[in-house]
């Protein structure tokens, strides 16, 4: 034992004592040797043009995409444009899928379990709360995803978003974050999970962890669908038909940008408190521009985006279905659990433009943020006691189109305050569930875990509280 | 005679290719994919595995390894996608994953995916690599895009160079993927034995230092390949593996970290 020791101690002061031969720049020579070889060999197997045609086309895209100027502005056109055809285009669809899932088979549904004697409590949790809150989710969110995302993976295909990350970088730069942040956080509009994971590209432990807890400002694509309805039925509604697509489009580049811009501040304020440090340099490629190929990019972004977000929104959908249905239905003192916990609530959301309905949807949608506006629809309805409107109590209802979603809100009591408050409140609340676990994995720690996941819904209530405080101050 | 040509003949060959997806049960070899980011590893991934892995036009998009499986010439062959990275010396998670699983993986056949636009830069990482497998089979990808720059590589003479299989491809197209898929097979049963390229110092003692480290390393862990690459970092200090020398876990290491990575 004794001999094998003194061997290994042996080879370790070895290496001790030829480093100290060597010089302390032996990485660096290291280094050097590598690209000098490198360079050799290159010289000997490749030869370039002789006239600078390379990539001229790349480099004069470049000059315009990341130039000092137009680079933002373009960023948020681009933006802009993306949700403009997914609001006009997803609309349509929307009212067809509703057609078919909500008003023809569900009916069916209900029938045929009367038919073979369902009680009235089964064919209820299964079929007015399961079936129903799929089929809403369903017609709710795919008409925009199948929009959204193969419009987004061709911009990424096509090497855009790099260069929106070399617009941002000097930003996160300033506030003491690494650069790489852009990348990650523009993941996060895809889907926050995968916006964590994606941070391990930051080498540095402090800048990532600033990265985890700031990825959840980015809208994930769960919360895109609450963001365009809102905005459609308060914002668009509020400004002349014309102009309703454009503004709603706008509202929601808004929101966004709202996002990124707190992703700074939080960052900023998070290197310069509990994350003490400074950037680390690193150096970000910009590949060259690809025509993207369109055929398979909508395949790809069909499979794995599209249906697979909306594959966990149905399969989350299902059980809040049920619950749902059943915090609507089971009664004490002849009033609902769900009434109860409203009434009880009102009063505090009140503080913050918001209402106990919103703050419930939000408990039920913890695993996934897709189910929000099915949710309040359907407990407005049944705090209501709304009739003619879907089957009853605690049912998800069909709706013909956004006038609907407004009639019923506004019978609701909401206004374009609630509305504008449901928007930032939506941006700045707690991660879903399969994100904060994420978090947990990567980071191995509790303390920032309930950082990332509390530290959003104090943002949310402290914004809203104050957008509503002026507000009223405002408008009395 | 005919027969002959056709069998060595890659179009022939790649009617031999059966996509087998993520169905990897009782694979023959195992082929790792390294690379820069951004040089197209997955889309070679996918058209070999019949899988269709999310490839995306910016770097870092895969950062966890993706695993698939494929059947060529009657052999089975698991292939893992690593992160794409500048280097292995550095300390950042994804280019552990793939520092890691060529270290300590031992996969048959490395297949590092070069950009044919920026040979040079991604000759660093190829040199690294050499340093620490010899089965290496380089795929000089996006020759179309350097096609459309006038840049000229000549594969053959890269392929001298470096003492390993380079094959120009296009995979986007599936342009040269039957040679590829020949040459891992070849790389990976013997057939072909590669003369990798050793890292040439200017500094006499450097080399003299790492000959007579490795030896040693050699001689207390017998089981341990690239003895070389352990002796550099030894001699820049890296406390992981001074750690993993003093209390002899360098000597499991292999078979611990196969069982990790593959629980990973």
């Amino acid at each position: 034992m004794e001999k094998i020791l003194d061997q290994r101690e042996k080879i370790i002061s070895e290496a001790n004592k030829f480093r100290w031969e060597l010089g302390e720049n032996l990485h660096d020579i290291l280094m050097e040797n590598i690209y000098e070889n490198a360079a050799e060999i290159a010289k000997k197997a490749v030869k370039y043009p002789d006239k600078e045609i390379a990539f001229s086309f790349d480099r004069t895209l470049d000059k315009i995409l990341t130039s000092k100027y137009l680079g933002f502005p373009l960023m948020f056109i681009m933006l802009g444009v993306v949700f403009w055809l997914t609001i006009q285009g997803s609309n349509y669809p929307s009212g067809l899928l509703s057609n078919l899932l909500v008003d023809t088979i569900h009916p069916v549904l209900r029938s045929f379990a009367a038919n073979i004697g369902f009680p009235w409590w089964l064919s209820g949790v299964l079929i007015d709360g399961a079936y129903l809150s799929m089929a809403w989710v369903v017609s709710v969110m795919l008409p925009p995803m199948a929009i959204f995302f193969p419009l987004y993976t061709l911009l990424e295909d096509f090497g855009y978003l790099p260069r929106v990350a070399f617009n941002m970088d000097p930003l996160y730069k300033k506030v003491g974050a690494h650069g790489r942040q852009a990348l990650t956080m523009a993941m996060g509009f895809g889907c926050n999970a995968a916006g964590v994971i994606a941070t391990r590209v930051i080498d540095s432990p402090r800048e990532r962890l600033i990265a985890i807890i700031t990825n959840n400002f980015s809208l994930c694509n769960g919360r895109w669908p609450t963001q365009i309805l809102i905005a459609t039925v308060f914002i668009g509604s509020a400004v002349p038909a014309y102009l309703a697509g454009i503004v709603s489009a706008a509202a929601v580049v808004f929101i966004a940008v709202l996002g990124i811009i707190f992703s700074l501040l939080v960052s900023w304020f998070l290197s310069r408190s509990l994350l003490k440090g400074e950037a680390s340099a690193f150096s970000l490629e910009l590949p060259p521009y690809r025509p993207p190929r369109v055929l398979q990019t909508l395949y790809t972004s069909l499979i794995d985006r599209t249906i697979f977000v909306l594959w966990r929104a149905v399969v989350f959908s299902v059980p809040a279905g049920m619950l749902i249905w059943l915090v609507a239905n089971v009664t004490i003192d002849g009033v609902s659990l769900a009434n109860h916990f409203i009434q009880y609530v009102n009063p505090i959301a009140f503080v913050f433009g918001l209402n106990g309905v919103i703050f419930l949807a939000y408990i039920i949608a913890i695993p996934a943020n897709e189910i929000v506006i099915p949710t309040i629809l359907m407990l407005t309805v049944a705090n209501l006691g709304i009739q003619g409107v879907g089957a009853g109590s605690g049912v998800m209802f069909e709706l013909e189109s956004s006038a609907d979603v407004a009639a019923i809100l506004q019978a609701g009591g909401w206004t374009i305050l609630t509305g504008i408050n449901l928007m930032l409140f939506s941006l700045l609340h707690n991660p879903c569930s399969t994100t904060i676990f994420t978090i947990y994995k990567e980071t191995r720690s509790w303390k920032w875990t309930l950082v990332s996941t509390f530290l959003p819904i104090a943002m949310g209530l402290t914004i809203t509280f104050f957008v509503t405080q002026i507000w009223r101050l405002v408008t009395n | 005679m005919i027969n002959d040509n056709c069998v060595n003949c890659p179009a022939h060959n790649l009617s031999n290719l059966k996509k087998l997806g993520i169905d990897m049960s009782s694979f023959d070899y195992v082929v790792a994919l390294a690379g820069n980011p951004n040089t197209g590893k997955s889309t070679v991934f996918n058209y070999l595995t019949g899988l269709k892995q999310h490839t995306g036009n910016w770097p870092g998009k895969t950062v966890t390894r993706a695993e698939g499986g494929f059947e060529y010439n009657g052999k089975k062959f698991k292939l893992v996608d690593l992160p794409g990275t500048y280097s292995l010396l550095s300390t950042s998670v994804d280019e552990e994953v793939a520092r890691d699983f060529i270290l300590f993986g031992q996969p048959d056949v490395t297949v590092i995916v070069i950009d044919a636009t920026r040979v040079e830069r991604n000759l660093n990482l190829v040199l690294q690599i050499l340093e620490i497998t010899d089965r290496v089979v380089i795929c000089l990808n996006l020759m179309d895009e350097a096609r459309r720059n006038k840049i000229e590589v000549d594969a053959r003479t890269l392929s001298k160079e470096l003492g390993v299989p380079v094959v120009p491809t296009a995979a986007r197209q599936g342009e040269g993927m039957n040679e590829l898929l020949k040459y891992i097979y070849e790389v990976a049963t013997g057939a072909y034995v590669c003369k990798p390229y050793r890292i040439k110092s200017r500094s006499k003692e450097l080399n003299e230092a790492i000959d007579k480290l490795s030896k040693e390393i050699q001689q207390e862990f017998p089981n341990l390949p690239n003895t070389r690459w352990v002796a550099l970092r030894l001699l820049e200090g890296d406390q992981n593996i001074i750690n993993a020398i003093r209390n002899g876990e360098l000597g499991n290491l292999n078979v611990q970290k196969i069982v990790e990575l593959q629980e990973a």
